[in-house]
This record gives C-alpha cells, structure tokens and sequence, in this order.
C-alpha cells in the first residue's frame, strides 16, 4: 500500500497540493480523476519521486520514499509522465529493455528478455520490436512507453493521462490491457484520466480531486453519483446504469 | 526528417497523411548490441565494425603524418611529430568526449560546451593573468604551473556555471541555450574591456596564447595532460551504461533508478576536467566537438555511450591527425587548421538549427 501523508506542494504562490492525505491499495486499477490543476499530476509525480513535496510523507508498504536508494525505488513503483521526447534514436525493443535497467544495470540476463517478450506480448508490440519510435503513431509509441514501465515489474505502476493521444478504439484498447495487467500480473495500477466514464468502466476505486484537495475517495459507485460528480466539476451530471456499471451524461 | 513510415494503427500526430506503406520488416536478426539494422540508410553496419574502421582509419592517420615528407635523421622526425600526435589525439578525444557527456546531460544534439562559451572563460583568464601579471611574467611563468592553474580557474568557474545554469535555472533547453549564450557575450565584453585597456605589446602576447594551434605543443604539458585524460576516460567508461538512461531524460533516468543529481553533478565535473584540458592544451576549438559527436551519431547508429564516445574520439582523431598531415604537406601551412574545422562545424551547426526549427 501507498500511503501519502498531509502532502503539500506549491509552485511560488500557487499551492498545488493542499495538505493531502490518501491511500492507494496494493492491487487493482485506482482512477485519479478531477478537473484541470486538481493537481492530479502533482501528486503522481511526488508518489513517482520525480518531485519533492513541500512537506509530508509517501510511504511505500510502510516505508517512507525519501529513505529507499533510488534503484530499491524503481524495482518498486514506475511512473510514465505524459509527454515523453527522446532526443536519442531508440527501437521499440531498446526502449523496453531500459525498463530491466533497476535489475541489470545495463547488462540484460536472458531472464530480462523474457520480460521484455511479455511486456512487448501484453502491449502488442511484438511485431513493431524493430521500429524506431520516431517511426511510430503517436498511440503505438505511447503503448511503447507504457510497455517499458510494465517491462520494470514493479508492484505500482503509475501512468498520467495513458490514454491522452488515443481514439476511441485506441483508449479502449488501452485499458482493456491495463485490466489484463492487473488481473493476470497482480499489480496496482494508478492512472490520471479525464474521461470519468472510463474511470467507471475500468476502474475498482476512484480518486477524485479539486483544488489541490482530495475529495471523494472510494469505489466506482461511491463517487459515480450526481452530487459526488457535480462537486467535482461544477457541471451537472446525470448517472445512469449500462450494462451494470454507472455512466455519467454531461453533455448538455 | 527521417522516413516516416508509420502505418494506420493509431492516430496520426500533426494530420501528415500516412503516405509510403512501411516495407515488410525483415527478420533481423538479435544483434550483441541490441541495435537492429536499418537498411534503407547508407552507413547501417554494426557499431563494432565501425570501430574497427574507424580505428584503422586513425592509425593510417597517425602513420602518415608520422612519415610522409620526412627529411632528416628518422629518430629526430619520430620524436618531434610523435610530440605533436599525441597532442592533438589528447586533445581530440577531450573535446569529443565532452562533447558527447554534455549533449547526454542536456539532451539535446547541438549544444557543446564550446558554444555555450567555455572558450570565452579561457580567453577570459588569460587576459585576466596577462593584465595583472604584465606580459613579462606571464610569459617567464613555468607552463606546466600555468596548466595547471589555468585548468583549475576553468574547472572551478564551469562547475559554477553548469550548476547555476542547471539546477537553478528551469532545466529547460532553452533558458540553458539562452544564459550560455548571454554569459558567453558577457564574458567576451569583459575580455574586451581588459584588452582594451592593455598595453599593445602585452596584447600581442595574448593574441599569441589564447588562439587554437596545433603547431605548437608544449611537451612538458603531454604527460600531465595526458594522465587527466586517461583518468577521466577510465571513470567515464564506468558510468557507460548510467549515461544510456541519462540520455533518456530527467523523468525517465529517475524513474529507472539512476541517482539523477548526482550522476548528473559527475558527469559535469567530467566535462569541465576535458574542456579545461583541451583549452589549456590548444584554445578554443569552437566547432570540433559539434562536428564529430554528430558524425559518430550518424555512423554508429546506436544509443550506447560504449560505442559513440569512442566512435567519436576516433573522428576527432582522424579529423585533427589527416587535417593537419594536409595542411601542413599539401597546402604548406597555408592556413589554421582550427579555421577549417570551425568552417565545417559552424556549417554543420547553421543545419542543425534549421533542421530543429523545421521539425
């Protein structure tokens, strides 16, 4: 389990992180869902390590982040930000065989390909391995990336916005294998995502902030209600049922 | 622009359509270096293999300069050009080197440490020890303390300046291009002030000293130089496969694990030791650097720092070693060898800007 503790962040007078306290449980999809500079990015990068928070603690399994080596750290939690520019020219299979680097420290195992063949197998990139990414859609290289983070097998794998460049078909696609990695590999998996019903379909617990403030915490159907929804955003949402999961209408 | 050759699966970024159909990706064998071939592009041979060319081609380099033309006593002609390869080999596979550990650090492809002023801090120094010293003491001072003084004074500045530039600053590239370019004119003004306030004669001392020549190599320096050198490259080797993730990015270096600030603050100490070696060697050589950490991109088409540093080095070899057998058998000492360099490298540098600004 991931704990954060009364974590606080500002950038100069912004504050975008106001005291913040949640946890994250050690299996399963949670959703970070909010409306733009909840600071749901924020967050993800303090629990990813790629940003100090200005006070409080993440724990890790009862461990505080900031005490683990760095390399103790990445065998733990991976986190994926959003854009990811390479100045290097990289293959599809070089990418994700930099996800082994926490273990191998540069020299991969016959072990390490084995877990590149899987995560290259679960992201259904087999037959790209050879492509270089500048030759790549934007969906296929972000499958790329994600393929990396799931090749470093670490318990929690965060991911913001994985679905930010994606169609319809691509998003769906998307989750679908976040849900295998989950159910089949046993990991936790933590995504930002805008689209509150994918959060509903996919997801077992939502996180919902605003403001710099966490404000509902729970199962999809704690926070898929029209008052959770509407504090969140401050639109109207109606809930219904499909096929047994809650959907929010906002459209008009 | 490389040959886009992205097929349907997936949204297309910037609405390109997806014009050529990629061609069937041929079974390609797992190379040892784990970089799959790409064969629609004229250089696609194994880093290995481009090593080994390149090695022989800088031997060849070496064996020429080392005897073609020789008139006189063999034992004197080997020991007097033996002076100057080793000179130019130190200094080569410094600023290549750098080049390479700072175009990492930064992620970019077109910054070198020379361009963001490096020289300017050299020019800067010894104007400074001429003015305060006077022309006559600067130039009776013993060359290997004013090496070592004078490497000092730019390790201590450049770590100053990398760290302020770098963790102070945005991190961004282009606050990073724009205070280097700033703080290289502001040096330069500086420079320019104290010259102008010099004596005639002391200034032609200067002029003298702070101009890139491969003609004259102190060889009291060589072995000194030659140690810093080979230390540094010994460390850097260590650290090969932590530069492979640095290259990747801050975000991703930390995720994998990598000790980021500090490797960071290593490599930096690393960079100032060559450029200040080279600098002290030689002067400013603006270009060099951009010039062959470019080439060995493009020849060794691999993201490993154990191939590309010493692809590169080799380059640099090659390029100062055959630059200055021509110069100095064919054109007959027409003109500086630093000059042609820098008009092939400042070349290259217009390019790679446009190129930037195109994609």
């Amino acid at each position: 389990m991931i704990s954060v503790r009364n974590v606080s962040k500002s950038y100069g007078d912004t504050v975008v992180l106001d005291d913040v306290s949640c946890e994250i449980p050690r299996s399963g999809i949670t959703a970070l869902i909010g409306p733009n500079g909840a600071g749901k990015s924020t967050l993800l990068s303090i629990v990813g390590r790629l940003l100090k928070p200005d006070a409080g603690e993440v724990t890790v399994d009862g461990e505080p982040l900031e005490r683990l080596r760095p390399d103790e750290c990445a065998r733990r939690i991976s986190v994926l930000k959003q854009d990811n520019h390479l100045s290097v020219r990289l293959s599809v299979q070089d990418l994700v065989t930099f996800g082994r680097y926490p273990y191998t420290r540069g020299r991969p195992t016959l072990e390490d390909r084995r877990h590149v063949e899987t995560a290259l197998e679960y992201l259904e990139l087999a037959d790209l391995r050879h492509r270089f990414l500048d030759q790549l859609s934007g969906g296929q290289r972000q499958r790329a990336f994600v393929a990396m983070v799931l090749c470093q097998d670490t318990d929690y794998v965060l991911l913001d916005e994985p679905l930010a460049s994606l169609d319809m078909r691509h998003a769906v696609a998307m989750m679908k294998r976040l849900r295998r990695v989950t159910d089949e590999l046993g990991k936790a998996v933590v995504v930002v995502i805008h689209d509150i019903n994918f959060a509903a379909t996919y997801a077992d617990r939502i996180v919902a902030m605003k403001d710099g403030k966490v404000l509902q915490v729970g199962g999809v159907d704690e926070v898929m209600t029209p008052d959770a929804l509407g504090a969140i955003y401050d639109v109207d949402v109606q809930v219904e049922r499909f096929g047994g999961k809650p959907i929010g209408i906002y459209y008009g | 622009m490389s040959a886009d050759t992205a097929r349907g699966d997936g949204p297309r970024q910037g609405g390109r359509p997806a014009v050529a159909p990629a061609p069937p990706t041929r079974a390609v064998a797992d190379r040892p270096g784990g970089a799959p071939l790409d064969r629609r592009r004229w250089g696609a041979f194994p880093p290995v293999v481009v090593l080994v060319v390149l090695a022989l081609a800088a031997a060849a380099a070496v064996v020429l300069f080392m005897t073609v033309g020789a008139r006189g006593p063999w034992s004197f002609v080997l020991e007097f050009r033996s002076k100057k390869v080793i000179g130019m080999s130190l200094v080569g596979v410094a600023v290549a080197s750098s080049t390479v550990l700072f175009q990492t650090v930064t992620s970019n492809r077109i910054l070198t440490p020379s361009i963001m002023g490096f020289d300017s801090l050299y020019v800067l120094v010894t104007t400074v020890l001429v003015y305060f010293l006077g022309s006559a003491r600067f130039v009776s001072l013993d060359p290997k303390l004013l090496f070592v003084a004078e490497a000092l004074v730019m390790a201590g500045a450049a770590m100053a300046l990398f760290y302020a530039l770098f963790f102070a600053g945005r991190r961004s590239l282009h606050s990073l291009v724009l205070s280097g370019l700033v703080l290289g004119v502001m040096l330069r003004s500086l420079t320019n002030l104290l010259q102008r306030v010099m004596d005639p004669l002391e200034f032609a001392v200067l002029q003298d000293a702070s101009f890139a020549s491969f003609n004259t190599f102190d060889g009291a320096l060589l072995l000194p130089a030659g140690v810093v050198v080979a230390a540094s490259l010994a460390y850097v080797w260590r650290l090969r496969y932590k530069l492979d993730v640095l290259a990747l990015g801050r975000d991703m270096a930390v995720n994998l694990g990598l000790d980021y600030r500090a490797v960071v603050m290593r490599v930096f100490f690393v960079i100032t030791v060559l450029v200040s070696v080279s600098t002290a060697l030689v002067g400013p050589v603006a270009f060099l650097g951009l010039l062959v950490a470019n080439a060995a991109y493009a020849l060794v088409r691999s993201y490993q720092h154990r191939f590309v540093l010493p692809a590169a080095s080799l380059l640099a070899v090659i390029t100062l070693v055959a630059g200055q057998t021509l110069l100095e058998r064919v054109f007959g000492l027409g003109t500086s060898l630093s000059i042609i360099v820098d008009f092939v490298g400042g070349t290259l540098f217009v390019y790679l800007l446009l190129r930037g600004m195109v994609r």
